[in-house]
């Protein structure tokens, strides 16, 4: 118990947990059909790099990367209200929120 | 203590993104997102940065999935229906997806050098006093440009919201 109590966790750990969770996010992206949720499966990108650029703060002990994230948290509301728009506008014209039915810009 | 915490907050961070990504109804989606979201701001404050786990808590948990929950319970499209996959996607996908995140690992076991560990306290400058004054003198141009960024932002959902209405 010794291992679980006294060392400190790898900082490479964090940044494997970071990469588990991109790669999660991103195959939801690739896989789901409901707008919505492929739209919640960028955010969980989003926070993935958060985690990855707080734990290089920590690593180089800077608060830059902290700054960053904060942008990004900023960005990641502004695209979040913009989208939900934009997908409340769809569902209002077209009736259906699964994206293979939305394909208006494919012709 | 530090190695407990952070295998339990990854368990739950992990375990919440699956379930993110298997669930049928996009509202267990977003109640999925939101754990996701928690633990992660557990793991901010493991690594000394206080200011963005309340930041993650409020902004994130607090403001962005309210939307979604919102939006998704507005609509209120139910589950969606199950998808058809190629062959290439259900046998392919899995095997792939655990390549994509060895090599991730691999290459990041090598770059970052292994003596660096986290330890509770010793990165103690993550504060709203030095985050704030990093962002008040050194990037205080991107900031101002933000708030230009969430003012178009605005605009631009309001003009959606009018478009709706005709």
């Amino acid at each position: 118990m010794d291992f679980l109590t006294n060392t400190g966790v790898p900082i490479s750990w964090y940044l494997i947990l970071s990469a588990i969770l991109f790669t999660i996010g991103a195959s939801g992206f690739l896989i789901r059909r409901n707008i919505i949720t492929v739209f919640m499966c960028i955010e969980l990108m989003l926070n993935a790099v958060n985690l990855s650029f707080i734990s290089f703060s920590y690593m180089w002990r800077q608060v830059d990367g902290h700054i960053i994230t904060f942008f990004v948290m900023v960005v990641a509301a502004a695209e979040a209200a913009v989208g939900l728009a934009i997908i409340l506008t769809i569902y209002k014209n077209r009736g259906t929120l699964q994206i293979d039915q939305i394909n208006t810009l494919k012709n | 203590m530090e190695m407990i915490l952070f295998f339990v907050l990854a368990f739950v961070a992990i375990g919440c993104a699956i379930n993110l990504v298997l669930q049928a109804h996009p509202i267990s989606s977003a109640i999925s997102l939101i754990g996701v979201m928690v633990s992660l701001a557990g793991l901010y404050l493991l690594l000394g940065a206080e200011f963005i786990a309340a930041a993650q808590i409020i902004v994130y948990a607090g403001a962005i999935m309210v939307l979604f929950t919102f939006v998704i319970m507005l609509l209120n499209t139910g589950a969606e229906p199950p998808g058809r996959m190629n062959n290439l996607g259900r046998f392919l996908g899995l095997p792939l997806l655990f390549v994509m995140v060895g090599l991730l690992a691999v290459v990041l076991v090598q770059v970052v050098p292994p003596t660096q560990e986290v330890k509770f306290g010793n990165f103690t400058s993550g504060g709203a006093a030095d985050v704030g004054m990093l962002l008040f003198t050194k990037y205080v141009l991107p900031f101002e440009a933000t708030s230009v960024l969430i003012l178009v932002a605005i605009l631009g959902a309001v003009v959606l919201a009018m478009k709706e209405m005709d």
